[in-house]
């Protein structure tokens, strides 16, 4: 059955010799036992300087796992998220008892589980609410939501929307495999049109969402798209979406190799990946496959450019301003194009007041106007009488 | 005044009722702060269509409001109708058969044109034909006199016409010697920044008192004099406002932060207005983006250590049961308030009825019991809040609070609590692992309270107590993940079993009327004052009816089977099809009568009297 689905929700834009590769398993997966994320225990990174600088014991990635065993199927790219997790955690100098994290229904969902921090797996597609009322009522918690492209896109999709909008200081990492894998095999949002799974014998005939271009559109503060094949990279854009004050939304191309195996292939393999990617910075010319090519932009259209041909230098590109809502948008259209790379990287940032910074402001405000509300005058408030 | 005679009366019901633009819902407000000022006991009724303006003269866009006061025990908003102040041909058209034969009906005479009675459907005009013949008919120029009143304001004619409402209140409270201070004062606030309004409205208001005085219509006024209450203090108190200051003082006497979220759903939504006023009493609210994410919000904050609540009526907690099942299972404090209207799916928006309780009972995936409190009068909201939340953090589960339309937007006179005398609520968070695992300590999450058997709460935040809580089913004690059979079923009874020992926290039930006999009227929710003023009717008539309203729903108390005992019939009126009789009829096996009204209206104790009259005289 998964063979089959291979087949025929091959994309069209994957390049030629690519259908029959085997997968690849996430780095460090081979050969281990699934009940561990690979190095799990008794590997201890080492520290940047200054972290826990209080004196305090410095924590490690073992002490970011839970006891629990993890249970992902065997090279499943959820291993290389959560490996990559647990170590950037010791990084945050976020105290171990302040970080929770939130999870709605799905593979990616079983996430806090594994986590040695609280947590709450919730329902399905619930859990940018539960991270809302916590982190409103609890500002000083480092808050981290887990959800899917089911999860967070399907039917949790409206409150993925308006937790961007209100832009609570909270990280959001959707795991995207373009696939129902927990339920086993159904086409997602994100599928493409003409999928053959089980619920689409015949292919489906849903138009796919575009997880960057629906945040954006729904005023994000934070944007970036990593992949589960690059933790080096995966854990930069973690480590940025915790440092922006407000929703750092994080989605991570992530191998299902169950039930969509190489979905992103032509992206994440080593061989392909150099062509048909783009890796976005802030600040620097748009350049990939090694330098030698580069994006322009003419209008308001991306154009893929030979650098060695001799007609354009690396100056002549497009240089990337994460800041620019409008560079974002056109980043987030350059999706699934045969013609250009996939971008990876910052889409976008944006400082904007935090929600439970403004509920707390205005708290704050009435507290300072009318001083603290006393339960007696507000009982007998209005117009009383006395009754002898 | 020298000529018009003085009448007491014991008690009155009037009904204001016009357009829904009209402002039927502000002359019956203020007419009851009147009342309340009068020191008279009072129930009252507003009755509005679901549309914000429906076309004016139409009958379904009639909006309505009654109130029965007295010098004696007002339990409901009455009966019959004595006084019917009609706005238009629609209005009266709509609650003709709400007045008593021989009652009185005022009628603005100015609105009785051709095209108004034809939106109306009188095939003539009631004021000339034999229609009104059993009433006795005030027919007062209220356009005419409104405008002649404004002549000089700089008002246009709108804003003249909209305002005869004034002139109308005015009347009401000449005619039935209310004062006219608290209208006074009420215009003087809401328009201070408008002076013309302000003015145009004091005037008119004060044009319809001395109306009333001066004009051949009225022979007769009337008083009622101040009602025998317990001695204290009083306010009128709307059941909505009532609930939100119990969260208010939940939160006040348990020192948690009371989180709220909500999204606006017809009759809760002035929970949500209330609240956000509160911002200062330690409240905390959210307009969510659906009811989900509103219920989904509180359990956020309920995670976190404060007290999630979260409000709606029935469509929204059908939107919220799966997660009231996550808070059930991960065994949170939560209070669901479920301000009740008619049903099913839209149903009727803004009219009352009790038929969410088989919802609160059973609705719900898999065994998940919740206890379930239900107000039986607007200012028992305050109490039943309080009660909620203080049984949400003591037993560690969510707690379904049953309010409805009729309760929300009623008001009564209420004797204002003091503070001290709210029983205790404390809250104990958990500060130090309670186990250890191989010499290290540990915590475990679901290592249960033996006497509540709840679970502690460790807020995020408290070192050492790092834990996992989740929609799966859980370990016992250790709160790991468990699929093990054995584990679910003791899981699955021993939350059934913390649930049932709330009964531990009720006081014995008061028995209204006879305490053995004939008939045990049993209920719950907001007909407590209808069942209980139709047991004192039948009891006068010389017969053994006695009546016990259940607070708690689920678990019931624990002494109605001595209480079924002493009687020889039950019965249970209900505003739905037969909810709680059902659920009586299979935990006692006791033939219980099912009396039911699903027409959006309240019972009126007349209807509860017949039927009991019906039960005893076979």
């Amino acid at each position: 059955m998964a063979d089959q689905d291979k087949k025929k929700g091959k994309k069209p834009t994957l390049p030629p010799g690519m259908a029959g590769k085997k997968p690849t398993r996430p780095p460090g997966a081979a050969g281990k036992k699934p009940t561990l994320p690979p190095g799990a225990r008794g590997r201890t990174p080492s520290m940047p300087p200054g972290s826990q600088g209080d004196g305090a014991p410095t924590l490690t990635r073992a002490d970011f796992s839970s006891d629990q065993d993890v249970r992902w199927c065997p090279g499943c790219g959820d291993y290389a998220i959560l490996a990559t997790v647990q170590r950037l955690m010791p990084e945050l100098n976020v105290p171990r008892e302040n970080t929770v994290f939130i999870s709605g229904i799905g593979c990616s969902s079983r996430f806090p589980y594994y986590m040695e921090t609280y947590g709450m797996h919730s329902i399905h597609g619930r859990a940018p609410t539960i991270a809302t009322g916590l982190k409103a009522s609890r500002p000083e918690l480092d808050v981290w939501i887990v959800t899917g492209d089911g999860d967070g896109l399907s039917i949790g999709g409206n409150h993925l929307i308006h937790i961007m909008r209100r832009n609570l200081n909270v990280q959001m990492i959707l795991f995207n495999n373009q696939i129902y894998g927990l339920t086993k095999g159904q086409y997602s949002p994100t599928s493409e049109a003409g999928k053959v799974t089980k619920s689409t014998p015949f292919g489906s005939i849903d138009h796919p969402f575009n997880p960057t271009a629906v945040v954006l559109g729904a005023d994000a503060t934070f944007v970036a798209r990593t992949m589960d094949r690059d933790p080096k990279h995966m854990k930069e854009m973690f480590s940025r979406s915790h440092a922006h004050k407000g929703t750092g939304f994080v989605e991570v191309y992530q191998n299902c190799n169950i039930f969509n195996d190489g979905a992103f292939f032509q992206f994440t393999e080593k061989d392909s990946r150099p062509d048909r990617t783009v890796y976005i910075e802030h600040d620097k010319p748009l350049v990939y496959a090694g330098g030698s090519k580069g994006l322009r932009l003419e209008g308001f259209t991306l154009k893929s450019v030979d650098l060695e041909s001799g007609s354009y230098s690396a100056s002549d590109c497009l240089v990337y301003d994460e800041t620019s809502r409008e560079l974002a948008t056109i980043m987030s259209r350059m999706h699934w194009n045969p013609e250009l790379p996939q971008p990876f990287g910052v889409f976008y940032r944006e400082e904007r007041p935090t929600y439970e910074d403004m509920l707390h402001a205005q708290v704050d405000d009435v507290l300072k106007r009318s001083g603290t509300g006393s339960l007696d005058d507000l009982l007998s408030g209005g117009d009383t009488w006395v009754v002898e | 005044m020298a000529n018009k005679t003085l009448e007491t009366l014991p008690e009155a019901t009037i009904l204001f009722a016009g357009d829904s633009g009209d402002g039927m819902q502000l002359t019956g407000s203020q007419f009851t702060l009147a009342t309340a000022y009068a020191m008279n006991d009072l129930a009252t009724l507003p009755d509005f269509p679901a549309e914000i303006r429906a076309p004016a003269g139409t009958t379904y866009g009639v909006s309505g409001f009654q109130l029965h006061f007295g010098s004696v025990d007002i339990r409901t908003p009455g009966d019959e109708v004595d006084l019917l102040v009609a706005m238009n041909p629609a209005a009266l058209k709509v609650n003709l058969d709400r007045v008593r034969l021989g009652g009185t009906i005022l009628v603005n005479s100015n609105a009785f044109d051709q095209r108004s009675l034809d939106l109306a459907h009188f095939d003539a005009n009631p004021l000339d034909d034999t229609t009104l013949d059993k009433y006795h008919v005030i027919q007062v120029e209220l356009t005419r006199l409104t405008r002649e009143t404004l002549k000089d304001s700089s008002l246009n004619q709108k804003e003249i016409d909209r305002s005869k409402n004034m002139f109308a209140l005015g009347l009401a409270l000449w005619l039935y010697s209310r004062p006219l201070k608290p209208a006074e004062k009420w215009i003087a606030r809401k328009f201070a920044k408008k002076q013309d309004i302000l003015d145009a409205n004091l005037e008119l208001l004060r044009k319809g008192f001395y109306f009333g005085e001066t004009t051949e219509l009225f022979v007769t006024r009337y008083e009622v004099t101040p009602a025998t209450l317990p001695p204290g203090r009083y306010r009128a108190i709307q059941g909505v406002h009532a609930l939100a200051m119990g969260l208010v003082a939940a939160a006040k006497r348990s020192g948690l932060k009371v989180f709220y979220g909500s999204y606006p759903i017809t009759p809760a939504s002035d929970i949500l207005h209330a609240l956000s006023r509160f911002k200062n009493h330690g409240i905390m609210t959210v307009q969510a983006e659906d009811e989900i994410a509103a219920v989904g919000m509180a359990i956020g904050a309920s995670f976190g250590g404060c007290l999630g609540i979260t409000g709606t009526s029935g469509p929204g907690v059908a939107l919220k049961t799966e997660a009231m099942g996550l808070a059930h299972i991960t065994e949170l404090p939560l209070v669901v308030i479920n301000v009740q209207r008619g049903g099913p799916s839209t149903g009727l928006p803004t009219k009352t009825e009790q038929s969410d309780l088989m919802q609160a009972m059973y609705g719900r995936n898999g065994d998940a019991p919740l206890p379930i409190i239900a107000a039986s009068t607007p200012g028992d909201c305050f109490q039943a809040a309080y009660e909620a939340c203080r049984m949400a953090v003591k037993y560690m589960t969510p707690v379904i609070l049953l309010s409805d339309g009729y309760l929300a937007n009623g008001s009564e006179p209420w004797l204002i609590p003091s503070v001290d005398d709210l029983p205790e609520f404390d809250v104990e968070f958990a500060g130090k692992p309670n186990a250890e695992i191989e010499g290290e300590p540990t915590f475990h999450p679901y290592k249960r309270n033996a006497e509540t058997l709840a679970r502690p709460w460790a807020r995020p935040g408290t070192p050492g107590l790092e834990h996992r809580v989740g929609g799966l089913e859980k370990a016992d004690v250790t709160g790991n993940v468990s699929y093990d059979p054995a584990n679910h079923e003791h899981m699955t009874r021993i939350r059934a079993e913390k649930v049932a020992r709330i009964q531990k926290e009720m006081a014995p039930l008061d028995i209204f009327g006879a305490d053995e006999g004939d008939v045990l009227i049993v209920g719950w929710g907001s007909t407590r004052g209808a069942i209980e003023a139709a047991v004192s009717r039948v009891r006068e008539s010389g017969h053994a009816v006695g009546s016990i309203h259940l607070r708690w729903v689920n678990p019931l108390p624990p002494d109605l089977s001595d209480i079924f005992a002493r009687y020889r019939s039950f019965l249970v009126p209900e505003l739905n099809n037969g909810q709680l009789v059902r659920m009586l009829r299979a935990e006692f096996l006791l033939p219980f009568e099912a009396l039911n009204k699903i027409q959006g209206r309240p019972f009126g104790p007349s209807e509860i009297q017949q039927h009991v009259m019906g039960m005893i005289n076979g």
